[in-house]
Parts: structure tokens; sequence; C-alpha cells
């Protein structure tokens, strides 16, 4: 494609997204005559270009712009939203076009006519009926006329038949005679009366006081300045401070620093063979100059993510003008910058969120005014650097997410069961909206409600490193919190070598490294549920084999019975992977993975190490998800809370509660309890009159606790699955089946124990309820007199 | 003046294909490769090409053909692919032939199987055929992997 058409069309492009947020913002202060003069030389600007190229249709939908932007320009027309919802379609169809040339050469062949014509009526002030409504409104005096005096309304908000592909239906109903334009007497603001009555209110254009521009035009003041500044600085002092460079050769610029890394940690591998003093000091400059120039060259890539914020004003306009709410945007923090590959990452899952908390979080104006809230919702996006991350929080004061819903709605799906909803924190319930296929939408909107959108926005974000947290308060809003590790392409990782080859893991997901000697591995990795767990200062971590999980041969290094274990964090969970031996920690450029390999979801990419040979990066979270450390909710949470109980101090107990029928529980100090495990029914077997399961190659005997404890319900122990407590000693186990498994409480508990036996130990008050504590040994006594063989037999 | 292009021509097990020259990147002898786990087995592995990292797909598997001779080194033909360069493994390099486009037909009936699905067509030269592989598709995997049967390779 010709240069010249090039330049016309980056030019062009960068133009419209600022002609997005002009109009925007004019609408809610529709009398900056700066703002005004600026639009109006846009498009004047895009008119004479393509006319100038030679594309006729770009240019006469630009001329009929210019020719509506010019009388707004000298005041002869009032800016209103239909005019605003009508220069934004024109914005689109110029953006239609541009992207048509882009593609064939020409602006294609929609036909824009129907706009031109809407256009045009504006201009001459007439209305524009499609004939839907009852009574045409009477045709306002001849505006052109007058001049200097802002008056009527110029245009009938009336049957406004918008061609507008972005979706504001200021709709046909609402404005039906009612709206009838009245002169407005007093001069100013007077997008009078038509918006006020249109229903779906458009941003905050606060119209109904005529009072001159909303008091303080809201968030996006960020370009305010630029332009009241001085309207000609966008051409020149800007451009003497900046210079406009191909994305292409940024990219190429940071692939050869790139090189130039993994050239240096090459050159570095002699250094440390103790080789000449001149070397030594030579590449240790070398080392240095490299480190910075790898800072600034990733510093050039870097960009304010206000590029991204800027267009949502636009989506939330449209959006909110659809629903029928009033939302105004905050942003806070869009200078804070990040590397343009992250940009891109994360443009559309913004995008995604802020359309939802428009059409899901926020209410509607009436609402909002019943619960006492103002009626224009906030939408607050906030950006800033911590801890070598860019944090991104999102946030909005609508009615928050109903996590019953949420859970019903996942339980009906099958996602869950019912009993794991029961057992999960309203925490753990908020993040099931990143299930796929989720939503509690009434309906399916054009918008949203289609299920596809937040799996998908988690997705993304974890595609890039990042990581996606959700808090909502009902009633009071919801927040979204982003947070993405700084730079992509040179990461610190730490080298392993598993089954002959050797693996890279991102350091940012290190947490520590765990050596255990021969002997001590054997007795220290314990199972549970089936899971190798290693008990990591009291808390449990589950443990992966790398081997295992890549499925690579087993090639045991010789001489050594060491298990090496790697403490990795997965979407905040901790666990270890076993590996053969760890190497060292180095700077690695990360080289993606061709899309033939895109599949293995066990690797982020490749990298080259040192000595010019290629090594695997790891996806930690794709590998913890393949080896189902990242264990199901519910089990999850019995790992935690068997790990606090581990931690047990003097004062306080753990205690397992279970429900004892009509509504009582009882409690089983952990400290009786080996496992808890789950059977199905269909497991039990029959010896004799006895109940057993077949456990770990062993024979289970079941006990059924109500059988000789009176105040346990038999109905409260028909589960399906069975809950059984595992008590062993001596090597004996036994399975007391138990009521649901409610909760694993730690308390400080005084008991008080009872006289009469009957299976009770004792009580004790447990979360303000007396409860009765089963005496498992009683009751293994009384089932099984033999258990305890060299005991004599007490109560 | 007829219009004529340039292949850069190979053999694989009993075929003679042929890519376009200006497709190809460059050919080098056998590399050493790093495997990738869990990775479709026509994914031989990666190889370090000058600082870029090459995905290397074994022609021979991925036709579905027998595995080539013990001790039987490959080639490499890295060519340009929209997503990368992708070296493509063969057993034999042959000549850049210059040919019409005239003679350019589609892939004779004969031609079965995956084959059929990668080449885009034939030239008859004066002893033999000649067939021009679809390099896009080669490079692709093919429809039927999941992402779970990838696993369980």
């Amino acid at each position: 494609m010709d240069e010249i058409v090039k330049e016309f069309l980056v030019e062009s492009y960068e133009s419209l997204d600022q002609l997005d947020r002009d109009l925007v913002i004019l609408e809610k202060d529709p009398h900056e005559k700066e703002r005004l003069g600026s639009i109006f030389r846009t498009i004047h600007t895009l008119k004479g270009s393509s006319g100038f190229l030679g594309f006729g249709k770009l240019e006469a939908v630009a001329h009929v712009g210019e020719n509506l932007l010019s009388k707004l320009r000298d005041g002869v027309i009032i800016f209103n939203p239909e005019l605003a919802s009508a220069l934004l379609a024109t914005v689109d169809a110029v953006r239609y076009m541009l992207g048509q040339i882009e593609a064939t050469g020409d602006p294609g062949d929609k036909d824009f006519t129907s706009l031109i014509n809407l256009l045009t009526r504006l201009n001459d002030g007439a209305s524009t009926e499609t004939g839907s409504v009852a009574s045409p409104a009477p045709r306002p005096a001849d505006t052109t006329a007058v001049t200097g005096k802002p008056e009527r309304a110029a245009v009938s908000p009336a049957p406004v038949a918008m061609v507008t592909p972005s979706a504001t239906p200021i709709s046909v109903e609402a404005s039906t005679a009612a709206s009838v334009v009245e002169p407005v007497a007093a001069p100013v603001a007077a997008p009078a009366p038509a918006p006020a009555v249109v229903a779906a209110a458009p941003v905050a254009v606060a119209a109904p006081h005529p009072e001159s521009a909303p008091a303080t035009p809201p968030a996006p003041a960020e370009n305010t300045p630029d332009i009241h500044d001085a309207p000609e600085s966008k051409n020149s002092a800007v451009s003497d401070s900046t210079i406009r460079v191909d994305v292409v050769l940024l990219d190429k610029l940071m692939n050869l620093v790139g090189e130039l890394v993994l050239a240096r940690n090459q050159v570095l591998q002699f250094t440390g063979q103790g080789a000449d003093s001149t070397f030594q000091a030579t590449s240790q400059r070398l080392n240095l100059i490299t480190t910075e120039l790898q800072e600034s060259v990733m510093k050039t890539r870097m960009q304010p993510i206000g590029n991204v914020w800027s267009k949502l004003p636009r989506v939330v306009r449209d959006l909110s003008t659809t629903c029928g709410k009033k939302v105004r945007v905050d942003m806070i923090g869009k200078e804070t910058e990040l590397d343009k590959t992250i940009i891109e990452a994360i443009k559309d899952p913004l995008t995604h969120i802020v359309r939802n908390s428009v059409d899901h979080g926020i209410e509607t104006p009436e609402v909002r005014l019943a619960h006492n809230k103002p009626e224009e919702g906030v939408l607050k996006m906030r950006a800033f650097h911590e801890g070598g991350q860019v944090n991104i929080e999102i946030s909005d004061d609508g009615n928050g997410i109903d996590v019953e819903r949420i859970k019903q709605k996942c339980v009906q799906q099958g996602s869950i069961t019912a009993e794991q909803a029961s057992r999960m924190s309203d925490h753990e319930a908020l993040h099931l909206i990143f299930l796929p296929g989720l939503s509690t939408a009434e309906k399916i909107t054009n918008v949203s409600g289609r299920g596809v959108g937040m799996d998908v926005v988690k997705t993304n974000i974890e595609k890039i490193g990042g990581t996606v947290d959700l808090q909502s308060q009902p009633g009071e809003g919801t927040t979204l919190k982003i947070k993405i590790p700084l730079t992509l392409a040179i990461i610190p990782a730490l080298i392993v070598t598993s089954g002959g080859d050797r693996f890279a893991i991102p350091q940012v997901s290190l947490l520590e490294l765990v050596r255990l000697d021969g002997d001590q591995a054997e007795h220290q990795i314990e199972f549970i549920d089936g899971v190798p767990v290693y008990r990591l200062r009291g808390q449990l971590l589950p443990l992966a084999y790398l081997n295992r999980e890549l499925k690579i041969a087993d090639k045991a290094e010789a001489g050594t019975t060491a298990t090496n274990i790697v403490v990795l964090h997965a979407d905040g969970h901790p666990f270890g992977l076993v590996v053969d031996k760890i190497n060292d920690t180095e700077e690695i450029v990360v080289k993606p993975l061709g899309k033939q390999l895109k599949g293995v979801g066990s690797f982020a990419g490749a990298t080259i190490m040192g000595d010019g040979r290629v090594a695997l990066i790891l996806d930690v979270l794709g590998v913890a998800q393949s080896a189902g450390v990242v264990a199901e909710i519910r089990d999850r949470s019995i790992l935690d809370k068997e790990a606090k109980a581990a931690r047990t101090t003097d004062s306080r107990q753990t205690l397992i509660l279970f429900e004892a029928g009509q509504g009582s529980r009882m409690a089983i100090p952990l400290s009786m309890v080996a496992r808890l495990e789950e059977f199905p029914s269909s497991m039990v077997e029959h010896s004799g009159a006895l109940e057993v399961v077949r456990y770990r190659g062993q024979i289970l005997p079941l006990i059924r606790v109500s059988k000789h404890v009176p105040a346990i319900s038999e109905a409260s122990l028909e589960n399906d699955p069975m809950q059984v407590v595992v008590y062993s000693e001596k090597g004996r186990s036994v399975g007391l089946v138990v009521g649901r498994i409610d909760d694993i409480v730690q308390e400080n508990i005084t008991v008080k124990r009872h006289a009469h036996g009957n299976g009770i130990f004792g009580s004790v008050v447990i979360q303000d309820r007396v409860t009765d504590l089963l005496d498992v040994p009683a009751v293994i006594r009384a089932a099984d007199p033999l258990f305890y063989p060299a005991q004599k037999a007490a109560a | 003046m007829i219009d004529s292009k340039q292949y850069a021509t190979f053999f694989l097990n009993n075929l003679f294909l042929g890519v376009e020259v200006l497709k190809v990147q460059e050919v080098i002898r056998y590399q050493e490769m790093t495997r990738v786990p869990l990775a479709p087995s026509m994914i031989q592995g990666l190889i370090n090409l000058r600082g870029q990292i090459v995905t290397a797909i074994d022609l021979r598997r991925r036709f579905e053909f027998p595995n080539r001779a013990e001790g039987q080194l490959p080639m490499n033909v890295v060519v340009r692919t929209d997503d990368g360069a992708v070296s493509l493994l063969v057993d034999e390099i042959g000549d850049v032939v210059e040919i019409e486009d005239g003679s350019f037909e589609r892939p004779p009936e004969t031609l079965r199987g995956v084959a059929r699905d990668l080449i885009t067509g034939v030239y008859k030269l004066k002893d033999r055929l000649l067939l021009i592989l679809d390099t896009e598709r080669t490079a692709s995997l093919p429809v039927n992997f999941t992402k779970s049967q990838i696993k369980g390779n």
C-alpha cells in the first residue's frame, strides 16, 4: 500500500479515537468552544485528506459531518445527545471505511446515504421522523437564521432513526409527544428538556437543570488540559519531544536486546572459569551495559494505560444509554505504564469487565434512588505499580454479586454439587463466575448474559502471567483486581533438570526450595486421599512429580537419593514440584512456542540456554492443573483445615462437627481422627453381620454411631456418599459412619464431662452452641469389644 | 516470456515434493533438537536457529509414513509460515527446479489419505511427478488433535 495512504490511515485512526473521547466529553459539557473547534478541525482535515486521496465516499460523509460541526462551532445549533449520537455514528462510519481502505484499498460498498441524510436533516434543524411518532414535532423556527443565541434545542428529539452501529437507540417511544420541543427561554445549556425525557438517560448529562456545564465534567478530564491549553499544542509542542516509531521496529529492537542478553549469558559462563582479569573486567562492563540497555528498551515499549482506558468512556456511554442507566467513569492512575503487549492483551478483558459492571452491576436510576444511592452510578478504574506488578482495579457501586444465585446456577448446571456449594465460603463462591458457561443474567441481551465472558477474561489475563481477584458486597458494589507482572520477555527463572532435560521455572511463581535426603523423603511424604503431600512448617503441600506429569522416562540421577522439591504457587495455592536436580537461577529470554504447541498446557514458552540449547519454560499453573494439585474446592478447604488442625496449640483443640439428626450436631476431636473419607453406599459390603468397605488394600469395618449413641438419629447417617471417620490405633482401623460433616473448628474448649456415657464423652460450647462430644473409644468398644485387646472394658 | 516458478525439492519416503523457493528460509543439515514432552508425536522437537527457536515437524510422521531407518538422519527444510519459521524434517534434499506455471495440475486421484490434504497440486516432470506441498496446512496440526489427546500422547 502506498506510503501516503498508510500515513493517512494511521493519523486518521488516531484522530477518530480522539474524536470519540472529545464527543463524549462534549456531551457532558456542550459549551467547550475549544473542543468544538478542535473537533471541527479534525473532521475538516479528514475531509480534505480523503478528498485528496480520492476516497469519495469517505469525503462525502466527512463533509456532512463537517457542516454540522461548523454550525455547532458557530453556536447556530446546540449540542445535544441526539447530535452526539449522530456524530459518533459518523465516526464509526469513517472508521468502518478506513478499515475497508486498509483491507481492500477503497472505502467499500456500504451505503451511508441514510447516515448522510440524517446528518443533513439535523443540520437543517428538521425533525427526523420515521413515522412512528404520533404527532410530528413542530418545526422549530428557522434555527439557521439566528446566531449567537443558543435557543431551542434545534433538533426535535422525536423519532431519531438511528443509523448508528453503536447501540444508542434513544428510544422512540420515550420521546413522543411529551418532549415536543419547547423554546427554552434560558439561553444556556439547553440540550434542554429533550434529553431529560429520553428514557435512555445518556451518560451523566445532568440535563434537567438548565445551568451551564454540569458542575464538573466528571472523570475524563484527562483530555481537557490538552485541548484547553493550546489547541495547536496537539500539533506542535507535543510532536517536538516525541517521535512516532513503527511498532515493528520496536519489536525488532526488543528481539535484538533479547539476543544480546543471551549472548551475554554465554559470555558470563566463561568468566566464571577464572579467566584473564582483563576479560573479567570487560565482560562485567558488558554485563552492566546490557542490563541497562535492556531496561531502557523495555521502557520504549511502555505505554500509559490511559491509552486503553480512553476508549472506555465511549463504551460506557453507549452501553448505559442502551441499558437506561446513568454511569460515570472515574479514572485514577492512567499514566501508569505497561508494556505494549500487555496492553494489547488486556484491552478486551477490560472492556468486558466494564460492560458487565454497567449491564449487571449498576442499577437503573430508579432502583438506585430507592436504595438511597445517587442516581448516577460510578465506575472507578484505578491503576498503580506495586511489588513489581501492575495492579488494575475496576469497581462499581452497583448492587454487588448475588452469591446465592451464583451457587444455585452452578449447582443447576452441574458445575458443583449442592454439598460443595454449602461448604463454600463467599469468597470462593464469587470466583465461581469464572467458570465457563455461567451467567445469572435473567435474559441474554446483545450486551451480555451469554455466559462466555468471565472465563475468557480470566484465561486471557492468566495467559500473560497475571491474576484476577474478585470482591463484592451485596447492595454496595463489586471490585475486580487484576495483577500483571511488569515485564514479559526477559524474566528470572530457576533452571531444573528432570528426566535428563532442563526446564525453566519463572521465579515469580517460586516460593522456596526444599531438599529431602533419601531416608527423610520416605517418612516425610505422606498420602492424603491418595495425593502425596509434604508437611511444610505445618502446612500441607500437595506434591507433583515433574517426570510423571511430563511422562518422561524417570532417569534417576546415579548416586543421589535426595528428593528436590520446588515449592511453587499456582492460582494462589502452594504446591511442591519434585524434580531430579536443581541447577541455578538465570535471566532468560522468553520465546513463544509455535502454534503447533499451543495446546500443550504445561509449557509457557521456550528459551535458549547459555550453551545454545533450547529449554522449555514451565507453565506453573498448567502443570498444577494437570497434576490436579489445584484441588477441588471442597477438598482444598478440608486440607486447609486439616493443616490448621495440625498446628494445635495447647489451649485450642480442633473439632469436627457433624449432623446428629433433628438439627443437632456432635463433635469429634481431630486428635481421634486418622482420616476423613467418603464412600458411596454401593461400596459397602457385608461380612456376616458387619458392614465393611475395602480400603487401601485392607478391609475396614464400619460402625454406625447411631447404633451406640442414642442421641444420634439413624436418619442422619443416611448420606450418599457416606461420611466416615477413620480411627486407627496400633495398626488397626475402624470406620465410624457419622452424619454429614458440617465444619471443622478450632476452639478453646473446656469439656464438661458426662457421667452417663451413652457414647457421649462430655459437652463443649462451640460457636455459642452446646455440642456433645462423641466418645470414640466407648463407641468402638461397644461395637467391637475386642478392638482394644489389652484394655479392661470400661463404661 | 512464459511465467515460471522455482521450487526447492526434497524426497520423503517414495514422494518427490517441492516448496516454492520464496517460502523457504534455508535448508540445513540435521540439528540437535530439544524434545517437547506431551507434544504430538509429529513434533520432533525445538531447534535453535541462530537465536530463533524453530519447531521441527517430522514430515514422515505428518504424512503418516513409516519412520525412517535407524541411523538415517533427516535434513531440515526451514519454511516461512504465517506463524513464523517451521522446520520440516525430510529424507534428502533435491535440486531447485524451475517449472512453467502452465503445467500445474490438481492432485491425482491416486493420492490418498493425509497426503491428499497436504498437497496443493502436481507438476508432471520428464521422469516423475513433483508434488507441491501446502506449507501452511503442513505446519498446522490436523484438526482431530484435541488437547486431551495431546496430553495423553
